[in-house]
């Protein structure tokens, strides 16, 4: 135990060195920007985040969020549609846009010196979007086939999109993010046109440099591009609070497919809703002890011991905006069923509630917390995911500069109390997929070897 | 962590590894790349990048599937068995070994390579340890029974899932056609009847032969400077047999015919690709078909294909072109996917696009668009250490000049219209292309 000790600390003492300074202004107009200075290469990412994404959308228009986000490739007052792209391509950028359940984000990567481009054209996107109906029925068509292409077509995203649903009753959280397809269909320009006016401001954005630039020029540039623009009056989104979930929900998704698959989620607290902030951590260790890396329990216990499970895999994301799953995934191996699988989570879930988990394990944990820590300083772009996702949920950025400090204080004992306290059948959502024959000629693959499935 | 959290939605059609199909620029803010071989006959190529306390180290051998000889997936599982056991320790011993002092291992394989790479922090307390099992997973793997038995387990598995997806159907029947009877037709993971004939020995062998010092180059970006390199890549080299370099691999034959073949899916899309042999690394044609390339299908948001099929009439949400060049000729790649009664015409559009674009080259306007953006964008193309790291293997691995990033920009903004136009007439097929299209009914 002291050797993993020793090098705990000494991971720890190299976090000072990579650390770039952080520089936060506010523009008049209520836009916030966040400068993080990187000078190994002359390049520079710049992403504009906004505080808007699916769970701010109501039943009906669910997957506006991201067909605005494709609408802003679309032209404005001064530009004509696709020349943003082509404006940042000549100038040898690479850009794109993402929308999720709690954001939506717009960026460039480009040499340091274009700064002012990208500045200038997303300015002018933030205002002055020029919403067209022959664009809009075209693109909605490319967004309907991005569904086909994510979700209709692959039988594991499309379980998960059913158990999202199923977990989730009242919160938004229950809507996938690229939206129903009939939500799609019936989609009208209008609704775009109240959508974005209604978040696409200054005041309701957060604009993130990182890379070889000045943090006081690079706020003289914003003023002058930002500056100007007009914030609007932003109601925040109604609470929807998810209520306590009465027991335990159970789906089979069954189509087209090869491979039987589980997901199962719990119901629990994120960094921005957690009574005690300790058990947000405790639970990203929790998270670490069954899936993060090689040695961790899944994959050494049910894929390479018991070899129930040929894949397995588990996740928790702290920094979600509203109360969020932990999700724990698996594949049978050959020969097992989804039962067996199962079983044996199930098993590995009260194993964690019984006993503490071990100080080895605890170490490894953090030993990869703290390097991942500085590996992930080799990605500009990934600096600046880190501090819009923060923002964009409402979180201070600096809140990551205590995730490392944060996740060591972390002890076994509250590992075992979150698995205790949230890891239960009453908060647990279930979801199989049965695979159905994919050729219709033939005799289907039997998910299970023994007789039929029993859930 | 296995699952993707953020469930997000990206835009663009970027389903292309672009980083690795792309090529670079100059206005380097990369140090010269430094090279010499160990003393058993491994190249090594290095540079210092002191600033982030971490270094990156990649192994590349030729040892990629072209060498599986008849027994498809033989490459790819002798990589993946490599850190499944080894010196004696098991999986788990060499995992929590790696974790507990913060250390990334990784591996993998494609038709032409394979590769182990290590990501540690540099502070020699957890480098060297770190280090001592790369040479162990390197030198010596064990390749034990049970560990070969359940990865081949996973792997037949893995193969069943591939058959849900469409795209990847297509894919691999496309090698097949493009292919033919040469090594690179073959998916290099395998088969269901070839992994049940592999045993541990056949592993074994194909590892003795092609996990060798003189089959080896060693990439090494990183906080160590030149002495600190020069130890590590003799440790790595020295884990390994000497041995020799794998021999050429062959030349890929034309296409003799055009061909179009329909796999049925039970999906709501239809999946296109097509194309045929296209290039291989420092082919005398490379710049002319790159940059033609990135006019009509490579550049991102912006390219003539992507405009025909997607912004003009909404018919797919990812269409490209993309040439990947190999040790010979690798694929010229069409693709696209969209809705089953759109197929007939988007291929239509598809086609007609790249047969103009093949009749007439680009635009003068549009090749100085791609010129300034392939060359502007140069310096993103190495502003990461693992980025670094990746280019000097490819560099290393295909025997490319070491001033090729150097010169890339002046070579990029020196091909002419009329050089597309010709490379475009000479080398690519457009009567004699394979087409493969995997989806459901209308």
């Amino acid at each position: 135990m002291r050797v993993v000790l020793i090098v705990v600390l000494l991971l720890c003492s190299q976090l000072v060195l990579a650390r770039g300074a952080v520089h936060e202004y506010q523009l008049d107009n209520g836009m916030k920007l966040i400068v993080k200075e990187d000078h190994r290469a002359p390049v520079v990412v710049t992403q504009v985040w906004y505080r808007v994404g699916a769970s701010y959308e109501h039943d009906g228009i669910t997957g506006i969020s991201h067909v605005l986000e494709h609408m802003m490739f679309k032209g404005t007052k001064n530009h004509e549609a696709g020349e943003f792209s082509r404006i940042i391509a000549e100038n040898g950028g690479s850009e794109n846009a993402f929308t999720s359940r709690d954001y939506t984000a717009y960026f460039q990567r480009l040499e340091q010196s274009r700064l002012p481009v990208s500045f200038e054209l997303e300015a002018d996107r933030m205002r002055n979007l020029q919403l067209d109906e022959s664009e809009f029925a075209k693109e909605r068509k490319v967004v309907m086939e991005e569904r086909r292409l994510r979700t209709e077509d692959k039988p594991t995203s499309l379980t998960y999109e059913q158990f999202q649903a199923t977990a989730f009753t009242s919160s938004s959280y229950r809507n996938p993010t690229i939206g129903w397809m009939d939500d799609l269909e019936n989609l009208q320009l209008d609704d775009l046109q109240v959508w974005y006016e209604r978040w696409y401001a200054p005041n309701n954005a957060v604009l993130v440099v990182v890379g070889d630039v000045q943090p006081d020029a690079v706020f003289k540039l914003a003023k002058q591009h930002f500056g100007p623009l007009k914030p609007e009056q932003i109601q925040a989104p109604k609470p929807r609070i998810e209520p306590p979930q009465p027991g335990q929900r159970r789906i089979t998704v069954s189509v087209p497919a090869e491979v039987p698959y589980l997901l199962m989620g719990f119901k629990v607290p994120v960094l921005g809703t957690a009574a005690d902030v300790w058990e947000v951590y405790a639970l990203e260790v929790l998270s670490g002890i069954l899936d993060g890396g090689d040695s961790a329990r899944l994959t050494r216990e049910l894929v390479r011991g018991s070899q129930v499970a040929s894949s397995a895999g588990a996740g928790y994301d702290l920094y979600d905006r509203q109360t969020s799953l932990f999700l724990i995934e698996g594949t049978p191996a050959n020969g097992q069923d989804i039962e067996a699988v199962e079983q044996a989570l199930h098993e590995q879930i009260r194993r964690l509630q019984e006993r503490p988990v071990e100080a080895g394990e605890l170490a490894r944990v953090k030993a990869q917390v703290v390097a991942s820590d500085v590996f992930e300083q080799d990605s500009i772009y990934y600096q600046a995911m880190q501090i819009g996702r923060l923002e964009s949920v409402g979180l201070d950025w600096s809140l990551m500069d205590e995730y490392v400090e944060r996740v060591n204080a972390v002890t076994a004992e509250q590992v075992q109390a979150v698995a205790k306290k949230y890891l239960v059948a009453r908060q647990q959502t279930l979801a199989v997929l049965d695979p159905l024959p994919q050729d219709p000629g033939k005799k289907p693959r039997p998910a299970t070897p023994g007789d039929g499935h029993g859930h | 962590m296995g699952i993707d959290l953020l469930n997000r939605v990206v835009r663009s059609g970027g389903l292309v590894g672009a980083v690795w199909l792309c090529s670079l620029g100059t206005a380097l803010a990369m140090p010269p790349i430094q090279h010499w071989q160990t003393t058993n006959g491994a190249r090594v190529y290095y540079v210092p990048a002191p600033e982030l306390p971490m270094v990156d180290i990649r192994v590349v051998f030729a040892a990629g599937s072209v060498r599986d000889a008849g027994l498809p997936g033989l490459a790819s599982m002798t990589n993946h068995l490599l850190d499944k056991g080894a010196a004696g320790l098991t999986a788990n011993d060499l995992a929590a070994r790696l974790e507990g002092l913060g250390a990334e291992l990784g591996s993998g394989s494609l038709r032409d390579m394979a590769w182990v790479s290590l990501r540690s922090l540099s502070d020699a307390a957890l480098l060297e340890p770190a280090l001592e099992v790369l040479q162990q997973v390197l030198g010596q793997p064990d390749f034990n029974a049970l560990d070969f038995e359940r990865e081949r387990e996973r792997t037949l598995v893995s193969l069943r899932e591939d058959e849900q997806s469409p795209s990847t159907i297509a894919e691999y029947r496309f090698y097949r056609v493009v292919f033919g009877e040469h090594p690179y037709a073959t998916r290099p993971v395998g088969d269901a009847a070839s992994l049940q004939r592999m045993t541990p020995e056949d592993i074994r062998a194909f590892y003795e032969q092609y996990y060798v010092a003189g089959n080896a180059v060693i990439a090494i970006v990183g906080d160590v400077d030149r002495k600190a390199a020069e130890r590590l890549a003799e440790r790595i080299a020295g884990a390994l047999d000497d041995g020799k370099a794998a021999p050429a691999v062959p030349v890929v034959a034309a296409l003799e015919d055009a061909s179009e073949e329909r796999i049925f899916h039970p999906s709501t899309q239809t999946h296109v690709r097509m194309g045929a042999p296209g290039m291989r690394r420092g082919d005398p044609d490379y710049f002319p078909l790159y940059v033609g390339n990135h006019i009509l299908g490579g550049g991102g948001l912006v390219s003539r294909l992507n405009e025909e099929i997607r912004e003009k009439r909404g018919l797919s949400y990812s269409v490209y072109s993309y040439f990947s060049p190999m040790a010979q000729d690798g694929p010229y790649v069409f693709g696209l996917q969209t809705r089953n009664d759109q197929l007939d015409e988007a291929l239509e559009v598809m086609r007609a696009t790249l047969k103009t674009f093949h009749e007439e080259g680009p635009t003068e306007e549009e090749l100085v668009a791609a010129r300034k953006n392939i060359t502007g964008g140069f310096a993103l193309r190495v502003d990461s250490n693992s980025k670094i790291v990746e280019y000097l293997a490819m560099i290393g691995f295909y025997m490319l000049p070491l001033d090729y990033l150097v010169t890339f920009n002046a070579r990029v903004e020196a091909v002419t219209r009329e050089q597309i136009r010709d490379a475009f007439r000479r080398r690519v097929p457009v009567d004699h292309m394979a087409t493969v299209i995997v989806g459901g009914e209308k």
